[in-house]
This record gives structure tokens, C-alpha cells and sequence, in this order.
């Protein structure tokens, strides 16, 4: 089972015709993804490999039935491109693109609140439930099917873990890059809130890094509601203050947001923190064993 | 981007912001000219990307054109420490010679990105001239904040709860909202990523002046504001860092001596921390991304090596989108185009990984490959001489 995304889930993608876009189609349709559709303004009425392209997410929503669109729009069009996902009630964007501005992330997170679209990233993987569906640009062969969740501000370390859990024999349930920027959609406690409302997910990994205090909060989450072992590693312990460390996100300013900071607050929520990121894997499986699974 | 002092209050100047009249000059002589133009005495600042230059001795008032040249020539083309510099410093390459004003009180005016709202937030505290971090570690209460809807704007109603909060007189209230609604737009319309004014003074005579003043920009929005490009000042950065900027490669410079080369910051800054946890010290934070190809590695791999300190190169891939052969590929042609001086370690895992392999055994280059991360990095000390 999965949070999210599954085998029934209808995809459009925004910004199909770009080569970024039709390289993603390709392999995430190979994949087993159902992709419905796709909108490149000015090229409606043409097809790639079939998949019908439209004018806007408006028409491509209607004729299509898409609950789901992954966006791969260059950055200074990319919050406009959620907008119009968001306003054809599009229930899922998904937005890949790095390098959007932080202000217009600001008007974008104004604009889908109250709103019936729930966004992940920018600046992210996408999603995956192995076996069922795939809406981003993680090789998927890597995963297998399973039962525990892996949610990320990280893409290749987030592949990193799941080759981890693939290898020692765990599947996963849906796996979720939440995206390297400041100001993102869904962040790590609503991520957290789906999967222990997941029947069929029994374990969560969750990979921060540092700046700002989204980890802190998670800690506190976990402490007041998991019914499910968290295991954690934060990237970055060895990160100067005050660089950016490739991720718009990954700042540690004004002293805040360090990597032991972090660990320190997943600690004191009692959940178990990998030191190492050669043991993220491991750790999961440890904590699966220790509840017995 | 960070920007200088006299550049962010250039910006300011044009959003209404008050500031003092002022000149920057290169030379002594050109302070001289200044000082005698506005009038002494005058305050002469030096001009790094960095705070604490008052501490550290790069600003002082002076009474005397001949004072202001003096001094000036002390800091020009000289290495100004501060605490935020590190212990190399920072070279002088410019003053700032700015009139003078009567000091009543100093205060704190910042306006950032709330990560936690999504909201661009102003942040205003009665410990003016004191850093803001120190102020919210001790005493958090005298920090007012204002969430800013990006439709509406500041309201005036914050701007007043804001100036009220500070304990500002009457007459100046809405003078302070006035000056908090201008640096709002300016944060809003420019891009901004951080303003800080601190201290923002009240002078004896009842205004309101931004005396000192810090502006960062977005990075990803600089592709729309032209004229705060021209603003960047190459000397400011570490030039190992540009020229990797260049080639869309994202660098940062530290004091090990294992180089780094990764795709993806999450797995590049894992790769740091388990080098440190090998018990060595890496060299760089090194993303080649997720599209690299043989000419990116190429530049990587030279950037790398120009790095004096470097005795041993751990690259650790993860191959999505990036094919390990291909990967491999230009890891052969980059160590032959370039010449290999130290040792290398391959940890290379995904898509055509035993293609990959083999192209690295069969290159005749003396690579070491790991099968891990934590044989990687432990091979990578070990290469480099022991742990540190």
C-alpha cells in the first residue's frame, strides 16, 4: 500500500515537450505510471508517443480525468505553473524544477492555501510507490515494494537510502523527496501524518540536512503522535555556517539549523538517529526489529 | 549574492529609505575629497562582505579631510579581520565616507524569509547595534516580528504595532511606519533574501536614519533584476567557487584534505560527514548534479585539484540519470587531460555500474573502487594518510 500515489493515479506533465520533460515521461510511463496527458502552452492538439498534449492544465484536467501533475516548467515560470494546477483543482502537484525564486514560492504558498491542491517540492525527486507509480526523475529500479516510507529533503541521498533497505531485503511503501528549497508544499509532519495513517506502512525514514527548523518540528510530531518507529539522518554535520550548501535551503544562519541541533531534538524525542549515512539502512532495520516486525 | 554597504544603501535610496550622504572612494585621496564635500566630521567604513568592521577597526569618525585620508590609507588594500571573516580576513578595497549624525538611540530592523510561515517576515528589537542571533539567544522577548501577506503588504497597523513595540515617541511613530513600509517593498521588489539595518537610529533631531545597512539577494531571482547584478564584486568570493559557478558545477571551499566530487547536495554533504566520520577532513562540498557529463567532470576535477591541500579525491556517485559509464568515461579522460596527481577513490553505484567498473579497470589509472560509501571514505583517509 502507499500514501499519496498509486496505480490508479492519472498524471499530466506541465512542461512535457521540454527535453527535460519528454526524457521523464518517457521513463516514468515506461515505469508503469498511467501519464494521461501533457500541457505545453501553444502546442495543444499534437502528442508524444501518443500521450495527447494540451494548451492549459484546464483542458487537459477535463479531457483527461488527471488528479496529478508533475511539473517540470523552467524556474522563472514554475510558481504560474503550479497556480494553474492548482486552479484546475488538479488534487497533486508535483514540482520538479530547481531555482525558483523564494518570493514567488511566498505568493504560490498564498495562493493554493484553502485551495484542494496539495503540492510537493519544488526543487525535488517527486514521489514513488514501487511497483504501482512514479512521478519524478528517480531511477526507479531501485526500489522494491514494501512497507516502510522514506521521506527526504535530499534526492540521490534518498536514492542512497533506498538501495540501503533494497539490499537488506526491505520494500517501501511510497517513497517522498519533499524538496531542497526554503518554502516548500507538503513538508515532513504532513508526510509523517500520512504514513501513520497508512495501514500498510509500518516504518518511516526521514532524511533532513540542515537549515531552518523543519526537523525540530518533526521531532516534536513524532514524539506527540507516531505510533511507528522513525529512524532519521541529517546531512550536513560537517557544513560551514553561513554557506549554502547546493540546496537553496541548506544554510546554516545565524548559528541556527545545524546538523546537531537537529539530531540532538530527534534524540531527546527518542528516535533513532544514524550517525552515519552508510547506516541508514541498517538503522531502519534495527528499529523494525525492535518493535518485532 | 551579498552586496556592500554603499550598494545596499543605493537600493535603499531608491525605495525612500533614509540614509546619510555619503561617497566611497578607492584611493585616500578621493576620502579626502569626500570628507571636505559633505563636511566633518565625517565616519569612514571600511567596505567588506562582512559585519563586525567596527570592532575590528575598519570604521571610525574623523574631524579632518587629512584624517579621513589617513585613515583610509590604513585600511586600503590591507586585510581587515573581523570575527565573521575568518582569520585570513578580508581585503580592504574600498571606503565608505559617510556624513556624520547625533546619536539618540540604536535599534534592530531586519526583514528575512520565514521559513516556517512561507512568509516574508520584519523583525525589529530594541538592541540596536548588537547582533540579532545573540539578542534572540538572551533575551527573545525584545524581538517583535510581523508576518507579511504578500498581497496586502506590510499593514500600517504593523508598522504601528512594530513602532509602538520599540517604545518610539509619538512624533516618530509614523515616521517608523513610513520607514518599515519602504524596506518591505524594497525586500519585495528587489528580490531580497535578507535586510538588515543595525543599527537603525533615531538622531537628536528626530528623524530616523539607516546607519548601517546589509542586503542579500536570491540567488534564483537574479535573472530579473539587471541592475543588482552589476552590484557583485568578484573579490568577495572565493575564486575557486566562481569559476565553478561557471560551469554550472556548486563548490564550496573547506580546510581538509580529501576533495569531494558528488552528484546531488544531499549525497555531497553525506559524503563530507562520513569522511568525517572515517576520521579524516574534507576538502569541499562538490554537487556535479544530476545531468553531468565528461567535459563537467573534467572542470570538476580541476577545480579539485587546484586546491594546494588536496591528498586524496573520493568520488561518490549515485547513477539515476547519470550513467556510472558515462561517469566513468570522464573520470578516465579527466584524470589523463589533466594529470592525476593524487590518489582517487570510485564509489560508484546505479544504473550500468558494472560497465562503469569495468572502464576504470581497464584505464591502466591507479583508481581504487569501493563498494560503499564507508569503504569509500575509509579507503579515501587511509589514501590521504590517516586519519587527521
Amino acid at each position: 500500500m502507499s500514501i499519496l500515489i498509486d496505480a490508479s493515479t492519472r498524471v499530466i506533465v506541465q512542461g512535457i515537450t521540454g527535453a527535460t520533460g519528454q526524457f521523464h515521461t518517457r521513463a516514468c510511463r515506461e515505469y508503469g505510471t498511467q501519464i494521461v496527458g501533457g500541457v505545453t502552452p501553444g502546442k495543444g492538439g499534437s502528442d508524444l508517443d501518443g500521450i495527447p498534449i494540451f494548451n492549459t492544465v484546464e483542458a487537459a484536467v477535463r479531457e483527461t480525468g488527471a488528479n496529478a501533475s508533475m511539473i517540470f516548467v523552467p524556474p522563472p515560470f514554475a510558481a504560474d505553473a503550479i497556480m494553474e494546477a492548482a486552479a484546475a483543482e488538479v488534487a497533486l502537484a508535483i514540482c520538479i524544477t530547481e531555482g525558483v525564486p523564494t518570493l514567488d514560492m511566498v505568493r504560490c504558498q498564498r495562493y493554493l492555501e484553502g485551495g484542494k491542491t496539495r503540492l510537493i517540492g519544488p526543487n525535488c525527486p517527486g514521489l514513488i510507490t514501487p511497483g504501482e507509480c512514479k512521478i519524478g526523475i528517480m531511477p526507479g529500479y531501485i526500489h522494491t515494494p514494501g512497507k516502510v516510507g522514506v521521506v527526504s529533503r535530499s534526492g540521490t541521498l534518498t536514492y542512497e537510502a533506498v538501495h540501503q533497505l533494497t539490499k537488506l531485503g526491505i520494500g517501501q511503501s511510497t517513497c517522498v523527496g519533499i524538496g531542497g528549497d526554503p518554502i516548500i508544499g507538503t513538508g515532513f509532519i504532513d508526510t509523517l501524518r500520512l504514513f501513520n495513517d497508512d495501514p500498510d506502512t509500518e516504518g518511516v525514514i526521514l532524511i533532513g540536512e540542515i537549515g531552518g527548523t523543519a526537523e525540530e518540528e518533526a521531532a516534536a510530531y513524532i514524539k506527540a503522535n507516531m505510533t511507528k518507529p522513525v529512524t532519521v539522518f541529517i546531512a550536513g554535520q560537517t557544513a560551514p555556517k553561513g554557506k549554502r550548501m547546493g540546496h537553496a535551503g541548506a544554510i546554516i544562519a545565524g548559528g541556527r539549523g545545524t546538523a546537531a541541533d537537529k539530531m540532538q531534538a530527534f534524540e531527546e524525542a527518542g528516535v533513532r538517529v544514524s550517525r552515519s549515512p552508510a547506516d541508514l539502512g541498517t538503522t531502519m532495520a534495527a528499529a523494525l526489529e525492535g518493535r518485532g516486525a | 549574492m551579498n552586496i556592500h554597504e554603499f550598494q545596499a544603501k543605493e537600493v535603499l535610496r531608491q525605495y525612500d529609505v533614509p540614509v546619510l550622504e555619503g561617497g566611497v572612494a578607492k584611493t585616500p585621496e578621493e576620502a579626502a575629497d569626500i570628507a571636505r564635500r559633505l563636511g566633518c566630521p565625517v565616519v569612514v567604513k571600511a567596505q567588506i562582505h562582512a559585519g563586525g568592521r567596527g570592532k575590528a577597526g575598519g570604521v571610525k569618525v574623523v574631524t579632518s579631510p587629512e584624517a579621513a585620508a589617513e585613515f583610509a590609507r590604513g585600511l586600503l588594500g590591507k586585510s581587515l579581520v573581523t570575527h565573521q571573516t575568518g582569520p585570513e580576513g578580508r581585503v580592504v578595497r574600498q571606503v565608505f565616507v559617510e556624513q556624520g549624525c547625533d546619536i539618540e538611540r540604536e535599534l534592530y530592523l531586519g526583514v528575512v524569509v520565514d521559513r516556517g510561515t512561507g512568509r516574508v517576515a520584519l523583525m525589529t528589537s530594541s538592541e540596536g547595534g548588537v547582533e540579532i542571533e545573540e539578542v534572540a539567544a538572551k533575551t527573545p522577548e525584545k524581538i517583535h516580528r510581523a508576518i507579511i501577506d504578500p498581497v496586502i503588504g506590510l499593514g500600517a497597523f504593523q508598522g504601528r504595532q512594530a513602532a509602538f513595540a520599540l517604545g518610539l515617541p509619538k512624533p516618530l511613530v509614523n515616521k517608523a511606519v513610513g520607514f518599515f513600509s519602504a524596506l518591505v517593498r524594497c525586500f519585495h521588489e528587489t528580490d531580497a533574501s535578507m535586510v538588515e539595518i543595525n543599527p537603525l537610529v533615531v538622531t537628536r533631531g528626530g528623524d530616523l536614519v539607516a546607519l548601517d545597512a546589509k542586503i542579500g539577494f536570491d540567488d534564483n531571482a537574479l535573472f530579473r533584476h539587471p541592475a543588482i547584478r552589476e552590484y557583485r564584486d568578484e573579490n568577495e568570493e572565493d575564486p575557486r567557487e566562481t569559476e565553478a559557478a561557471k560551469h554550472d558545477l556548486s563548490y564550496i571551499a573547506l580546510d581538509g584534505n580529501i576533495a569531494c566530487m558528488v552528484n546531488g547536495a544531499g549525497l555531497a554533504m553525506a559524503t563530507m560527514d562520513i569522511v568525517k566520520h572515517a576520521g579524516g577532513e574534507p576538502a569541499n562540498f562538490l554537487d556535479v548534479g544530476g545531468g553531468a557529463d565528461a567535459d563537467k567532470v573534467r572542470e570538476a576535477f580541476r577545480i579539485l585539484l587546484s586546491d594546494a591541500n588536496v591528498k586524496a579525491i573520493f568520488i561518490n556517485i549515485f547513477g539515476g540519470i547519470l550513467r556510472c559509464d558515462v561517469l566513468a568515461e570522464g573520470v578516465v579522460a579527466a584524470a589523463r587531460d589533466v594529470g592525476l596527481s593524487v590518489p582517487l577513490v570510485v564509489r560508484m553505484e546505479g544504473t550500468n555500474v558494472e560497465r562503469g567498473k569495468e572502464i576504470l579497470a581497464e584505464s591502466g589509472l591507479t583508481i581504487q573502487t569501493a563498494p560503499d560509501m564507508a569503504e569509500g571514505a575509509r579507503l579515501a583517509v587511509a589514501a590521504a594518510g590517516g586519519a587527521a
